[in-house]
């Protein structure tokens, strides 16, 4: 236990991955003082990944996603102000004001804000009906119901990335039929190579969901409660459910109006840290500095908000730590499980392996020249756990044996010493 | 029902009772120090480490192909190692001890 720390009090805006995990390593670092946890959101802190995944075709309560108990919250003496929202910090006099007009004093506060969808400024689309975005377990449920109410299960997904993506195949899962409008020429054309691109566009075709890219949405028009969304070039769509999932606005404006330096995410440096001293930010709304890629970058994932949730609390109970991992990030969309680490941005030479196997089983390998920067493994946690390794340790890897299915998956054949 | 005995990652011994769902998220409901359950239960982050009592193998079964790819990325695996995330619960398990993988 740090006695220094017995009378301050921390406190944490944002009560998700990166809040709730953070409020836990302070604890087990030591921390003696108060930690209070203040969200928004009501429920109980839940895992988002679920939400497009399995959770959307169970019928299981949000509780079984629950992050941590709600007694484990008692027993770390850790408070959770739910259904709470933080309407300004006032950094100078170390305060966070809530919107409610009360106020809680700080010692370190630790922002963890994460991100909102944003939601893109489409004609008619603030009047159509049954459309949402997927962000929070009140969305699922507002889905799941305008789904079971609805007669025909047309589904519009307007956005074909991950979260459009998966929350189509879960959707398909459930009787609907599925449409997704992807903008760009190709899905997961930000994120991934264009083999992965036309992997996924053929395995949602292969399960009978229309994935069609290209297509601007211009405009909805609804009427009696049935939409039609207007393609650019004419086509029209008939929706009775319409899911948004076009990407994030990172929620910084907290931050921004407290003085902290503020663009594409809260600056932190390599310890977590704003510009300004005892106010730490983590998780999706954090821009930080990652090490091994040598470069600035925000971003979305559980890793990313855990593992800067532990920097940030190390920091605080006096353990000089940085922030220096290997991004990493899945996605599971109908029998498939796709595991991707590294960061893949300024790739130049591409190598795919495919294993012999009935279930699509294959990874592309992302390298700069002989740098391996990411891989992308599916139905292959062997080639995810290799990559691991090998960009983690800075590994040379053999490309021509790397495609060569006769020589052995494994390091002391693939790596060039 | 079954019975599930954990040694968490205090050494402290710990028995819960559950009839479904995974064992991962039974150790999540019950505090469990050192199962997180970070990925939520995919298999995708290797937080979910337990080592199976050597006589409750044949109970709990051994781990699956991608479960035996992921453990690589832990340091403390053995023969015994199961990611609990992979474990659903049933009758078949009542009994059983699962220690913790230390981190
Ligand atoms: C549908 C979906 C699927 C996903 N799938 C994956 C996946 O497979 N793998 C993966 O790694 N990642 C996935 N992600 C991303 C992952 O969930 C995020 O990276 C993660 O949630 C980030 O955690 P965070 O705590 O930083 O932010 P968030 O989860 O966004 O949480 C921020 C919290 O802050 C609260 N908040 C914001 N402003 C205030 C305020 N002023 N006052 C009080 N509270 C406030 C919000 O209510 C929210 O609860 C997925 C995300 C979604 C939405
Ligand atoms: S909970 Fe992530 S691997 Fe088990």
């Amino acid at each position: 236990m740090l006695e220094h720390t017995q009378n301050q009090t921390c406190v944490v805006i944002g009560a998700s991955h990166a809040g709730v995990n953070f409020a836990f390593s302070l604890r087990k670092q030591g921390y003696a003082g108060n930690i209070t946890l203040i969200d928004i959101d009501p429920t109980l802190p839940y895992h988002r990944p679920p939400l497009s995944k399995a959770y959307l075709t169970s019928d299981n309560d949000i509780a079984s996603n629950a992050l941590k108990a709600a007694d484990s919250y008692i027993k770390e003496n850790i408070k959770l102000m739910l259904g709470t929202k933080v309407a300004k910090i006032d950094a100078e006099h170390k305060h966070v004001i809530m919107a409610d007009g009360t106020n809680i004093q700080f010692d370190q506060l630790v922002i963890a804000t994460g991100a909102r969808p944003f939601i893109p400024p489409i004609e008619g689309l603030t009047t159509a009906s049954n459309l949402y975005p997927l962000r929070t377990a009140a969305d699922v449920t507002k889905i799941k119901t305008a789904l079971k109410q609805s007669e025909h299960k047309r589904v519009v997904i307007i956005g074909g990335g991950y979260i459009g993506l998966e929350t189509a195949a879960s959707m398909q899962k459930l009787g609907a039929q599925v449409t997704v409008l992807e903008r760009e020429e190709r899905i997961l054309a930000r994120v991934t190579a264009p083999e992965m691109s036309s992997f996924f566009q053929q395995l949602h075709a292969d399960n009978g969901v229309n994935v069609l890219t290209s297509k601007n949405v211009a405009s909805i028009q609804t009427n009696n409660g049935h939409n039609q969304v207007i393609c650019a070039d004419g086509e029209q769509f008939d929706a009775d459910v319409i899911v948004v999932g076009v990407g994030i606005r990172v929620n910084s404006e907290i931050a921004a109006d407290a003085g902290l330096t503020e663009d594409n995410g809260i600056h932190v440096n390599e310890s977590a840290q704003t510009n300004v001293k005892n106010i730490y930010a983590i998780g999706d709304c954090a821009y930080h500095y990652n090490p091994h890629f040598a470069r600035f970058i925000r971003l979305e994932s559980v890793q990313n908000a855990l593992d800067q949730g532990k920097v940030a609390a190390a920091n605080i109970c006096g353990k000089d730590t940085q922030y220096d991992t290997i991004p990493w990030f899945w996605s599971d969309q109908y029998d498939i499980k796709l595991q991707m680490v590294g960061l893949s941005q300024g790739y130049n030479k591409i190598v795919k392996r495919t294993e012999p196997s009935d279930n699509h089983k294959f990874s592309v390998w992302y390298f700069k020249d002989d740098e391996l920067l990411a891989v992308d493994a599916v139905n292959n946690a062997k080639a995810y756990v290799l990559g691991t390794k090998f960009i983690k340790n800075r590994s040379k890897v053999d490309k021509q044996k790397l495609a060569d299915l006769t020589v052995d998956f494994k390091a002391d054949t693939l790596v060039i010493n | 029902m079954a019975k599930i005995t954990f040694i968490d990652s205090n050494k402290i011994e710990i028995t819960v009772e559950a009839d479904s769902g995974s064992v991962m998220e039974l150790a999540v409901q019950n505090g469990i120090s050192g199962i997180d359950g970070d990925c939520g239960g995919v298999c995708s982050c290797a937080t979910c480490h337990v080592h199976v009592a050597a006589e409750d193998m044949d109970k709990v079964g051994a781990a699956n192909e991608i479960e035996q790819d992921m453990l690589e990325l832990d340091d403390n695996v053995n023969e015994f190692s199961r990611l609990c995330c992979q474990i659903q619960i049933s009758e078949q398990l009542d009994g059983v001890t699962l220690t913790v993988a230390a981190e």
